[in-house]
């Protein structure tokens, strides 16, 4: 099982004056089973890349393809395919509309054509896999913290069942400790569920501590499209892009400038502690 | 003096579920004492529903303390008849950038406040071209603000609060929903304010590496001020932010947990270089 | 999609229409407007030409001002087919039961003229004219309303904020819809009564959006002094200049040869 894009270009408004290259020739394949983090910054088309593989955006040109099948040839079913491909926007609290926690979760479920019964098992699943506890469940949405809200709208995607989850910046604006839930039951899902789930963000620490591949966006393009280690190691070519790599690589590299023979490729705090220390042992 | 005081600061919010019902009381604000002094850099760091904002909103006179009191340039702002001298003196940025710019042109937004204030025209003209300058926006004058990045949405923002003439002005998250570099323009134009007009900066965040440069750090929790002190002091107590669940820098991390492992190196560590020339001696 | 909807677009050019007083301009609009229905025959000639003139004097490009038009196409063609239909008179061509008469063509064409003219006049006026302008204009041109107790300064505020406001809801309206296609809702299909209910996943959210900004618009408003109109300067007050004099002059001898016109049954 894997999603793919193969050359895809993405035009906004081709043809007048406002005519904007959002994607240009991107191929990329996420296989079953991974955790990927995609950064880029604002309007490098990270988002704009994201809305192709659950088919809410048409490619101008290449193609989409869902378990090899091409997404957008004659008689494909697209709403099928949004329940394989779960894909949660920014702020997606936004979303919620019902007056109840566990119905607003339903709504997906309720639109894959599930009985009531099968609905709420699955939304008290996916609020379980989320964190919520269970007294919010009747409870109004909107009487919610910022960060339970979210979390709410992420199950509502969850609920669906997906086997892929695409999240686009789904810690934007929360505090550290909504940030670290979020992200932290995130990575349980993945391992537990076993989904391949993919992280939009911007922020090179959080993903750090994630991912195992991290596709890097600029201009439309994709950049780097590689390990975690392997891409904070072209961090002066991150920079040039308005993005940095996470403060660890920094240390690290100024740190071996001055001397010190320390693992470069350390980007939690963990691993640069083990470096330092074994560095400083053997001085 | 300080230009901003306050004395056992306290608020509750009511909740009214229905009719004829007791409300429900959240105590948002307990027993704050603050004497910030002219000219300061002043961050405020606590995670949401930690009473960081409603603080803000009471520098401005939005919110009125339900206990204590609360000065601004001497003038306390339970005293309605000077809320709008208030407001004057203490201009206030919100967070989110697309909910607080009022005009359809970027400098007609600039010069809303002065006009509330009753400022004559020829006077709105020159401080709508001071403020865009100081906050680097000049160049977008006649843009629409819907074009423009959050960043520079909030540096609008905050032309349109110095246009005013404030002594101080509070930004409660204006960072918040920005991006790396949007973040990093409207630091570096909150600095020049501060450094170059001498404007008193209360800066509102849950990102530690803007307050890095603050002369002083007040941490809080549950309407609560819990720490306080230069960036140094509070950052040296790692132990006491990770239990409120607040951020590190991750170089301030690193040293402490170096100096856990038994590596010599000072407290309060803050950036790249300091680290490195410690263990680099 | 959602978002290539324009209302009211102000095309950002340095031109003497640019630079009209928007009082000025509100006035020609309607004066052209009327003069529009004054007309009988040979009057179409000077409303073709004052329209030239001003198109060409906008320095925006025609193709703009076309782009106005096709929001009104179903209604033109309506327009048209009714009346070359539905006047009776001498028939030109019949098909089947149907006449069409010589003076139901004739009627059709003014129409049409009437309303492309019209569009296109308005046009000129909102893609010279940034929409702060325009209430700007609006709020002193009503002024005298005032004094029977209108609130035009209020009026005029909301107007403008509505205006900064709707392209940032369309853009919402987009998101929110594309949020519920992702969890399998349908806007599309079914019959009337389904659709209504199917936008309820849309509507509900976009009116707690709407709520939110204007809740924190209005803290927005009063952190930065806003107390109604007393008291308050303008930053760009209205001040007529020489140009606009001298353009009301020529809206005069414009208007005034309609009126003649219409006297002498041109």
């Amino acid at each position: 099982m894997s999603v793919e894009l193969r050359d895809v270009t993405y035009t906004y408004s081709p043809g007048t004056a406002y005519e904007m290259h959002a994607l240009e020739h991107v191929s990329v394949e996420i296989p079953n089973g991974q955790f990927v983090g995609v950064i880029g910054h604002t309007g490098s088309g990270k988002s704009t890349m994201v809305q192709h593989f659950n088919g809410l955006i048409r490619p101008t040109s290449g193609n989409v393809f869902y378990n090899g099948e091409d997404i957008w040839q004659e008689g494909y079913n697209l709403r099928e395919l949004r329940s394989h491909v779960g894909l949660v926007f920014q702020y997606p609290e936004h979303q919620l509309f019902e007056t109840d926690v566990i119905t607003d979760v339903c709504f997906g479920p309720k639109n894959q054509g599930l009985s009531p019964e099968e609905c709420r098992e699955r939304a008290r699943e996916a609020l379980k896999h989320v964190g919520l506890d269970e007294r919010f469940y009747e409870k109004s949405p909107f009487e919610l913290s910022g960060g339970q809200k979210r979390r709410v709208a992420i199950a509502g995607v969850l609920a669906m069942n997906p086997s892929f989850l695409i999240l686009d910046e789904p810690t934007a604006g929360l505090d550290p400790k909504g940030r670290d839930e979020i992200l932290d039951q995130l990575a349980l899902l993945h391992e537990t569920r076993g989904i391949s789930v993919m992280l939009v963000s911007h922020s090179m620490e959080d993903i750090a501590r994630y991912v195992e591949r991290i596709i890097v966006m600029n201009k439309g393009h994709v950049a780097f499209d590689d390990t975690p280690k392997k891409v904070f190691s072209h961090y002066k070519e991150l920079e040039q892009m308005g993005l940095a790599a996470p403060q660890m690589t920094y240390i690290m590299h100024a740190l071996k400038e001055r001397g010190m023979d320390v693992d470069v490729t350390a980007t939690t705090v963990e691993e640069a502690k083990a470096s330092v220390l074994k560095a400083l042992n053997h001085m | 003096m300080g230009i901003i005081r306050a004395a056992k600061l306290g608020f509750d919010y009511f909740r009214y579920e229905e009719e004829g019902k007791e409300p429900e009381v959240t105590r948002a604000i307990d027993d704050v004492n603050l004497d910030i002094q002219a000219g300061q850099f002043i961050a405020v760091l606590g995670h949401n529903g930690s009473g960081k904002s409603t603080l803000a909103k009471h520098i401005n006179g939005l919110l009125v303390p339900t206990e204590g009191t609360l000065w601004v340039d001497n003038m306390d702002t339970s005293q309605e008849e000077d809320v709008w001298k208030i407001r004057q003196k203490a201009g206030m940025v919100f967070q989110n950038p697309d909910n607080q710019i009022i005009g359809s042109v970027v400098e007609e937004d600039v010069g809303f406040g002065p006009e509330n204030i009753g400022v004559p025209t020829d006077e709105i003209w020159r401080r709508v071209d001071e403020s865009l300058r100081a906050t680097g926006m000049i160049a977008y004058r006649h843009h629409s603000p819907n074009k423009l990045s959050g960043g520079q949405k909030q540096r609008v923002a905050i032309a349109g609060v110095m246009a005013m003439r404030p002594k101080c002005i509070v930004l409660d998250e204006p960072t918040a929903m920005l991006d790396p570099n949007g973040r990093k323009e409207v630091l570096k134009a909150v600095r020049e304010l501060n450094e170059k007009e001498g404007v008193t900066v209360i800066l509102i965040t849950h990102y530690m590496e803007e307050v890095v440069f603050a002369d002083k750090v007040f941490v809080m929790d549950q309407g609560r001020v819990v720490m306080q002190g230069t960036p140094r002091e509070v950052f040296s107590r790692v132990e006491e932010l990770k239990a409120l669940r607040l951020d590190v820098p991750q170089v301030t991390l690193l040293a402490y947990e170096l100096k856990q492992a038994g590596v010599d190196i000072p407290d309060g560590i803050l950036t790249i270089e300091e680290l490195v020339d410690a263990l680099c001696q | 999609m959602i978002r290539d909807i324009t209302i009211g677009q102000y095309y950002p050019a340095d031109s003497v229409l640019h630079r009209l007083d928007p009082r000025v301009k509100f006035v020609g609009t309607l004066a052209y407007i009327v003069s529009l229905f004054l007309f009988q025959s040979w009057g179409y000639i000077l409303g073709t030409l004052f329209l030239v003139c001003m198109i060409v004097l906008s320095k925006v490009p025609f193709k703009f001002m076309v782009k106005g038009l096709k929001s009104i196409v179903i209604l033109l063609m309506i327009t048209l087919v009714f009346n070359m239909l539905f006047t009776p008179g001498e028939a030109v061509l019949t098909i089947w039961k149907l006449h069409i008469t010589k003076e139901g063509l004739i009627l059709a064409g003014r129409m049409g003229i009437r309303l492309i003219f019209l569009i296109i006049g308005a046009s000129i006026m909102t893609l010279t004219t940034t929409p702060n302008q325009l209430t700007d204009g609006l709020e002193t041109l009503l002024g005298p309303l005032k004094k029977i107790h209108v609130p035009v300064h209020e009026i005029a505020m909301v107007m403008s904020i509505a205006l900064r406001f709707i392209p940032i809801l369309l853009d919402e309206t987009d998101k929110i819809m594309k949020a519920q296609m992702a969890r399998g809702a349908d806007f599309e299909s079914g019959n009337l009564m389904q659709k209504v209910k199917n936008m309820v996943p849309l509507l509900v959210p976009l009116f707690i959006s709407a709520f939110r900004r204007a809740n924190d618009l209005a803290l927005a408003m009063e952190a930065r002094c806003y107390h109604g109109e007393e008291g308050r300067t303008q930053m760009k007050p209205l001040v007529y200049k020489m140009r606009d004099y001298i353009a009301y002059g020529i809206l005069a001898v414009y208007f005034g040869t309609s009126i003649l016109g219409v006297i002498f049954g041109f």
